[in-house]
């Protein structure tokens, strides 16, 4: 007999005690006691998102050419939404009320716990007057949001800027939420690990009347959020600017790098934008407008799209070429009729004296000579074809860095067209072309395209005597752990010998000092340049000119393109002088000012009113 | 004897009061984790959606226990009990750190926390050894091997970090009572806890030493004709002035969020942002939940990290908050009918062992159920353990199903054997 049986209450007894004395305190609690339920609607949370500040942009004289600009976000958490003034809410903030119905919908869709944006990008002032009603609409609350500024107006291309990110990238990025903003060209796009920084986030208690009453458990869920790292670009923004205000109602682009490091000084397309006009509230419709403008102000002509042909500046690397495969002695003369004659066609020449040399035919950019070089390289007796020759003459023009992404740090390169065997073999079929078919490419026009960045790079490299640095905005990134600068530190040999340089650079400066490019002569600095006149089946021809200065030990190398304007030497070879000077020298000598205020100011966009009798 | 299919003697009462837990349990983890955007319940990227494959875990687990030979159990409980006993040594070696408690293993993706293992394993090896021939409460040679067979698993898993587990072992001493250990062990317990209370609440310790004192002078004069009693009581009130000492002394030793979890159950301590908060909260969630509650997803405090832990240790506050005073008596209600169920059940058996284990599986129950919903409405310091079935967590719903499911499975056999 089990003597403790009965000791079973006791145990239920205890246990039962225990559970009434839960449900007592539960019932007093839940029931008796309101004290809890009013607890509760003091205590609505919110987790709100901390934006880091995007890195700083600095240009290579330290100068802070990309900041910050607070302005407010409006987020709302639709499960806490009551009843509340719309037309009120609507007039303080400048929405429709559609707008309002839409955007709440659209949250609810999203989440009924978690915050949405609401409204974006409002003013400082706007906000300060809605704050003060916030009280009255419990479920939204704003908050500061920082949006790009850019204080010089200029650099849109290089600069890029930031937009909202798209649902296609939202899936592949997790790091991302819905309504950031992420950058979308330019360098904003390029550097975005490092500018972004870190989002931090933040618990806030709120009671019912929409006020904030501190963080939740003094913060111990918030995480900071963490800076951008503030960059240096190699932009000189003054020479930037000033370079906008030379190619102001003109079409074409000016690219400028420092030689012997690849550092890009320069890079305008015109035209250009105000990059202001792509941060606020305005950001959409301005897009909108910039996109429709038929002068395509959003592309960048120094790297994107349809490349132009170089034209005579090309004539250098042919010498070059033709120097390395011993084609050509610099003291070869060859005869100039007035053109190169080709059976039933003729490359025409212009006017010129009787050439000595190789440098004088550089000089006086003669084409006759240039079809010669290119003829007596391209048939040279070591090639069993055409197909082996052009893949020649195509390594070369690899090795300067044409036909191919340079890789530059700002997205949309485009590679170029260097015409290669292939190319030619499903336009003429195998065989059946030759060095006489393509001989336009001696003089740089046919098929030939390059981008004005490979052209400033092709100079860089004759500049360099026979290597480049891949060209480059970057100079410095904070905190960078990832050496991303490497890749900017390789020198990248041409496959022409050092030796040869000599005389294509002296034909460059004869160039200046009495050929072609008198124009872009500036005072104490011995200036290279060569002109081109690119032929264009679609209106005038365009202007081009390279150029690099001093002769030793060059500073600066410039590429002038501008778009249907004629002559090398009208408006290319001044701008390329202009933007020269103004970098070696900081200012104007008093004697060009003529020609700065001419170049300024000429249109070439806005076509003239000519009083005609055609109808259009 | 006719061989009786394996289900027939199950006590489906038990299982469907465990089922209704589980569900309960479900449900609520679904509602604690709902944050708005992923709503699938079958999402294995969230808690609740793990908790269906634990669950599923679960009811194969007990299918297996049902399966396996009675005998398995009897026989094979010590040695059962060994293993469990090894792998807490272990973890002081290979064991893996999570929230400050060094008592898990982690092998590949899965974590899992051989402390909530030892309970059931205890409740074994103690079933095996009071039922073997000759033990008896009545030797001091059983109450200490009894002692130690509880205290090894209990030291070890306190020294692991994980003091709320390591209390649950306190609760065997209902199944030594039932067994015969002296009822002085209940009230002295009762007593003590009593004077420890106050001697935490009255700041000034003389007070509670001189109310002592004329106390026990009181009886000591009213009693002076029974010298034995009054002399007890005289040792007894000296024991108790000690105890008030060692006490305060013992209180300073504790980890300083110790102290304060315990201050604030004891109403000395109001601070609502800091260590009252998870109290302060939670007592929140489930006070605003009134009669019927915010409704099922509605609650408005167990979402969003207000209550933290709130899928596992606080589950009851999405209970209480969504559901109100009706679902906290429902769940309660469950609680208790599952308790007076198991005692039923141990009551019943012819075998010792059964009945033995049955206490201890109703000890652990109501020590967690206990601390568990004690904790969450402010009438017990924070101590972190689940509340059972509900609670989120692989470790806890699959050691409460093993230790139900093997009384379950001793029960249905209690016609065919004795043991």
């Amino acid at each position: 007999m089990d003597i403790f049986k009965n000791r079973r209450f006791v145990i239920l007894a205890i246990f039962g005690s225990m559970f009434a004395i839960f449900g007592i305190k539960l019932f007093y609690i839940q029931l008796v006691d309101d004290k809890y339920e009013a607890l509760a609607n003091q205590n609505v949370i919110r987790n709100v998102t901390v934006y880091p500040n995007r890195g700083l942009v600095f240009d290579r004289n330290g100068v802070l050419i990309v900041e910050n600009d607070a302005t407010y976000e409006i987020f709302v958490i639709p499960r806490q939404v009551k009843e509340l003034d719309t037309a009120l809410f609507c007039q303080l903030l400048d929405l429709n009320p559609q707008y309002f119905k839409d955007q709440l919908a659209k949250a609810k869709a999203y989440s009924r716990y978690v915050p949405s944006s609401f409204l974006k990008n409002i003013s400082v002032e706007q906000y300060a007057s809605f704050q003060e009603h916030l009280y009255m609409f419990p479920g939204f609350y704003g908050d500061i949001r920082l949006v790009r500024k850019y204080p010089h107006n200029a650099a849109a291309h290089v600069l890029g800027y930031t937009g909202e990110i798209g649902e296609e990238l939202l899936k592949l990025q997790p790091y991302y939420s819905p309504g950031d903003y992420i950058g979308t060209s330019g360098l904003e796009a390029t550097y975005e690990p490092f500018l972004r920084g870190r989002k931090g986030s933040k618990l806030i208690l709120v009671d019912k009347f929409n006020r904030e009453q501190g963080s939740f458990q003094d913060g111990l869920y918030d995480t900071a959020a963490v800076s951008g790292s503030n960059i240096t670009i190699s932009l000189d923004m003054e020479l930037q600017a000033y370079g906008e205000l030379l190619m102001q109602n003109k079409k074409g682009c000016i690219v400028a790098i420092e030689p012997n490091t690849g550092e890009i000084l320069a890079m305008i397309s015109g035209p250009s934008y105000n990059p202001n006009l792509l941060t606020g509230r305005q950001r959409g419709n301005n897009y909108v407008a910039l996109l429709a403008d038929t002068l395509k102000p959003l592309f960048n002509r120094a790297i994107s799209g349809g490349s132009y042909p170089p034209g005579s500046t090309f004539k250098s690397l042919m010498a070059l070429m033709a120097l390395q495969e011993g084609s050509l002695l610099p003291e070869d003369v060859y005869p100039c009729f007035g053109g190169y004659r080709l059976g039933a066609h003729t490359v025409g020449c212009h006017a010129h004296p009787p050439l000595r040399d190789l440098s004088a035919a550089i000089q006086y950019s003669c084409n006759s000579y240039f079809c010669y070089v290119f003829k007596n390289v391209i048939d040279q007796d070591k090639f069993k074809n055409s197909d082996e020759a052009l893949a020649m003459w195509n390594s070369y023009l690899y090795s300067f860095g044409l036909g191919q992404k340079l890789g530059v740090d700002i997205p949309g390169e485009h590679k170029g067209l260097v015409p290669t065997p292939k190319y030619y073999n499903d336009i003429y079929d195998v065989g059946r072309w030759k060095s006489s078919t393509i001989i336009s490419l001696a003089i740089g026009q046919g098929e030939l395209g390059l981008t004005p960045l490979q052209m400033a790079n092709m100079t860089a490299a004759i500049a360099n005597r026979g290597y480049y640095y891949t060209p480059h905005f970057v100079k410095s990134i904070e905190n960078d752990t990832t050496n991303f600068l490497d890749r900017y530190l390789k020198r990248n040999l041409t496959k022409v010998d050092q030796k040869h340089f000599d005389y294509v650079v002296e034909g460059l400066y004869q160039t200046v000092q009495q050929g072609t490019g008198r124009i872009a002569q500036i005072e104490g600095y011995e200036v290279c340049g060569k002109t081109g006149t690119v032929e264009n089946p679609h209106g005038e021809d365009h202007s081009a000119f390279i150029a690099f200065a001093p002769k030793t030990n060059p500073q600066i190398v410039i590429t002038v393109f501008v778009e249907n304007s004629g002559f090398g030497a009208t408006y290319a070879a001044p701008i390329a002088s202009l933007m020269m000077e103004k970098y070696l020298n900081d200012t104007i000598a008093t004697k060009r000012l003529p020609l700065e205020k001419r170049m300024i100011e000429k249109d070439l966009i806005h076509p003239k009113v000519i009083v005609s009798n055609e109808t259009p | 004897m006719r061989r009786r299919s394996l289900w027939a003697d199950m006590d489906w009462l038990s299982v469907l009061l465990y089922g209704l837990l589980v569900l309960i349990g479900w449900v609520s983890v679904y509602a604690a984790d709902y944050d708005g955007i992923r709503t699938s319940p079958f999402d294995l990227s969230t808690s609740h959606g793990r908790q269906i494959v634990w669950i599923a875990v679960a009811l194969v687990l007990a299918i297996l226990i049902v399966i396996i030979d009675n005998k398995f159990y009897t026989t094979f409980a010590y040695f059962i009990y060994g293993l469990v006993m090894i792998m807490l040594i272990m973890i002081f070696f290979i064991g893996t750190e999570v929230k400050g408690n060094k008592s898990w293993f982690v092998m590949g993706g899965f974590s899992i926390q051989p402390s909530e293992f030892a309970k059931f394993a205890t409740a074994l090896a103690v079933a095996k050894y009071l039922s073997t021939q000759g033990a008896n409460m009545k030797y001091w040679t059983t109450r200490i091997i009894a002692a130690v067979l509880i205290l090894f698993p209990m030291i070890l898993i306190q020294r692991q970090g994980d003091d709320g587990s390591a209390l649950v072992f306190l609760s065997f001493v209902f199944v030594l009572y039932r067994e015969g250990l002296t009822s002085w062990v209940l009230i002295g317990g009762g007593y003590f806890g009593l004077i420890s209370v106050l001697a935490l609440v009255v700041e000034e310790k003389i007070y509670l030493v001189v109310a002592i004192a004329i106390l026990a002078a009181a009886f000591i004069y009213f009693l002076r004709r029974h010298m034995r009693i009054a002399i007890t009581t005289g040792v007894l009130a000296l024991l108790s002035i000690g105890y008030v000492y060692t006490v305060s002394y013992a209180f300073d030793q504790l980890k300083p969020h110790q102290k304060e979890r315990i201050d604030v159950v004891l109403g000395k301590l109001e601070d609502k942002k800091a260590a009252g908060y998870n109290l302060n909260q939670s007592m929140i969630a489930i006070g605003s939940g009134g009669f019927t509650g915010k409704g099922f997803l509605n609650g408005t405090q167990t979402k969003g990290n207000f209550v933290p832990e709130q899928t596992t240790d606080f589950i009851f506050c999405t209970v209480g908050e969504e559901h109100g005073f009706i679902g906290t008596a429902i769940v309660l209600g469950l609680f208790m009918a599952l308790l007076a169920r198991v005692v039923y059940i141990s009551e019943r058996q012819r075998s010792k062992f059964t009945r033995l284990y049955g206490y201890g599986v109703a000890s652990i129950l109501f020590f967690h159920v206990s601390i568990n919903v004690g904790m969450t409405i402010g009438l017990v310091p924070v101590i972190g353990i689940p509340l059972p079935f509900l609670s989120y967590g692989g470790s806890s719903i699959l050691s409460f199903t093993i230790l139900l499911f093997i009384l379950l499975k001793l029960d249905s056999d209690r016609l065919a054997v004795l043991r």
